[in-house]
């Protein structure tokens, strides 16, 4: 286009200015769009300030030992009986995760399974909706179910389990229903990216569907499928108001589900609620327990994240 | 080989294919089991849901406000009306954000520069990233701190916006990528810019899919409790929102479950049961208008 004749060595000069003040206007459009994408960066770096901040500020006023090997959790407790050791704390709430794993991940993966080796081409794309239809439901709404239906109607009345209002077996079903759809569609995810020659193949040797499933395509979508699970306990982990309503309001170092137990988001939203100074101790639990949160739930996403760049390079 | 020896292989093959197929049979009950005790899961709840609060719902549950004294006279409208205005103002924030930076990824990022992969990590993470931690950057950026506004609706709604930012990106970058190359090579040969081209092309074919990603995000975020908890919504607010979003009290509908829901009187717990049932109609309303769009407007290339 600036190919102008052989005898004038330079593009012509309006063409040049034309274009330029276009470039201005794509340079200007581009920055502006890269301001936007920085937001998330910004949003990061806040939370990481946020929390950080007044977690400094609370181990000024307790050991990093006392909080991080203690085992006894009662921040809130008056007279001096305060204690800020935060392994009850983490325990529970590891503990009501695993109770949740315990009914998600069979149920997630044989949910999985069916729907990438089983159902139909139209069964699949119903179902799978539904079931992402389970993963939209508000998590208050799972919290008044456990406390009201799963507590008192099918564990106390049904199964005759001898619950309290609270216990970290009802909240801790619940929970399961919460992250089963996650693990669900995850997995799906993986063991439908496995190439159809690897069934085909297995198929011409004989194998059954069920063989296939189990010993061809579960193995090639593993890393994507422990993907899955890392993701659904990290959402497990992070879980509030299920605990809040369902769990009760103390963190119990137990190993009895039919105990009350409080997970670490849960104690920083009752903490919240609370009427308390904003200047004492107990305030600024709610940051070094975020931080705690916060950590933990980074190291299973970036686990779940490398799992999944794995399972991609293998056939793409 | 003899008559005899031949029978009791075929026999062995035989007892084989039938052990694999009751196997077989076994199993196939089980993954249906799995998938359906999701469905059965969600049947409950909803049955529990309607049985408690059917009786609640009229015209007055949804426009009177609460009343702690006459629980059975309460109704909702101070946290409909602030989970509607909260909505609304997300999405002023998320659209133009999380459309920006999906765009900014998919059409200029150059994938070989650190600071581009280091936003793509970023919101990966932010994604995993727990709602109750969004509420503390919301409490201590927005509500204090930097921004300092107070427990006010728009800090409410700046917060929900962050934590949804995450879903409208992917979504939206999503449906960028669907659009076929070919469209904006064709759009290029005939002089138009990168950014006319983005604009004029790109975008418009893109905006089912888009849409789509926004309502999904409202819907999570209207059904958020626990970072409106520590950016301090109230439950019993007897006044509407409002119009000015930096000024007053508001309440939304997930608060209002959660104190109901925890309170031992079982007029006040039922009041529960009756803001689900209306929190759920508005993401059925919602969910079902996504689906609507996907299916009336999708492109196919």
């Amino acid at each position: 286009m600036t190919a102008a004749s052989p005898t004038t060595a330079r593009p012509a000069p309006a063409l040049k200015r034309r274009r330029s003040t276009r470039s201005a206007g794509e340079t200007a459009i581009k920055i502006l769009l890269a301001t936007a994408a920085v937001v998330s960066v910004v949003t990061t770096t806040g939370i990481v300030i946020a929390l950080l901040r007044d977690t400094i500020k609370f181990f000024g006023e307790v050991g990093i030992g006392e909080y991080l090997f203690g085992t006894e959790w009662a921040p809130l407790a008056g007279g001096g009986q305060q204690s800020f050791g935060v392994v009850p704390l983490v325990y529970d709430t590891l503990y009501l995760t695993a109770v949740g794993l315990l009914l998600a991940v069979p149920l997630g993966l044989g949910s999985a399974i069916y729907l990438s080796e089983y159902a139909s081409a139209r069964a699949r794309r119903l179902l799978k909706p539904a079931v992402e239809v389970l993963a939209g439901i508000p998590t208050i709404v799972f919290g008044f179910f456990a406390l009201t239906f799963v507590g008192p109607e099918l564990l106390k009345g049904v199964l005759k389990v001898d619950v309290g209002t609270f216990s970290a077996l009802s909240a801790g079903l619940v929970l399961g229903i919460l992250v089963l759809p996650t693990i669900a569609t995850v997995a799906d995810d993986a063991l439908s990216a496995v190439p159809v020659s690897l069934r085909e193949g297995a198929f011409g040797l004989g194998a059954s569907r069920m063989q296939v499933s189990l010993r061809v395509v579960f193995p090639a979508a593993l890393s994507g499928i422990v993907a899955a699970l890392v993701l659904g306990a990290s959402r497990a982990i992070g879980e509030t108001v299920i605990i809040l309503v369902a769990g009760g309001a103390v963190a119990n170092l137990t190993g009895d589900p039919r105990e009350p137990m409080q997970s670490m988001a849960a104690f920083i939203a009752q903490t919240a609620q609370a009427d308390i100074s904003t200047q004492g101790t107990e305030y600024l639990t709610i940051f070094a327990v975020g931080t705690t949160l916060f950590v933990i739930t980074l190291l299973l996403n970036l686990i779940s994240i490398r799992f999944v760049r794995k399972y991609r390079q293998v056939y793409e | 080989m003899s008559v005899a020896e031949a029978r009791i292989t075929r026999l062995a093959v035989e007892r084989s294919t039938r052990g694999e197929q009751i196997r077989e049979l076994a199993f196939r009950a089980a993954l249906l089991f799995s998938l359906g005790f999701g469905f059965l899961a969600l049947a409950v709840l909803l049955i529990d849901v309607l049985l408690d609060g059917a009786s609640l719902i009229s015209y007055d549950f949804l426009t009177k406000f609460p009343s702690q004294i006459f629980p059975e006279r309460s109704g909702i409208s101070s946290a409909l009306q602030g989970t509607l205005y909260l909505m609304v103002l997300t999405a002023v924030f998320i659209v133009p954000v999380g459309l920006a930076t999906a765009v900014y990824l998919e059409e200029y990022a150059d994938r070989d520069r650190w600071w581009n992969r280091l936003i793509e990590v970023n919101i990966q993470n932010l994604a995993a990233v727990p709602s109750i931690v969004y509420g503390i950057l919301g409490l201590t950026f927005i509500v204090r701190g930097a921004l300092d506004l107070g427990a006010v609706l728009l800090a409410g709604s700046l917060t929900l916006g962050l934590l949804v930012l995450p879903v409208v990106i992917v979504v939206a970058r999503e449906a960028i990528r669907a659009v076929p190359s070919s469209i904006r090579e064709g759009s290029l040969a005939l002089g138009a810019t990168h950014w006319q081209t983005i604009w004029k092309q790109t975008l418009p074919g893109a905006l089912p899919g888009i849409a789509t990603g926004v309502i999904l995000a409202l819907s999570r975020a209207i059904g958020e409790t626990a970072p409106l908890i520590l950016v301090g919504a109230i439950a019993f607010v007897p006044f509407n929102p409002d119009p000015n979003p930096a000024e007053g009290q508001y309440s939304a509908i997930p608060i209002t479950i959660l104190s109901s829901v925890s309170n031992p009187d079982s007029d006040v717990q039922a009041l529960a049961s009756g803001a689900i049932i209306v929190l759920m109609a508005i993401l059925l309303v919602m969910n079902g208008g996504a689906v609507y769009l996907r299916n009336r407007y999708e492109q196919k290339w």
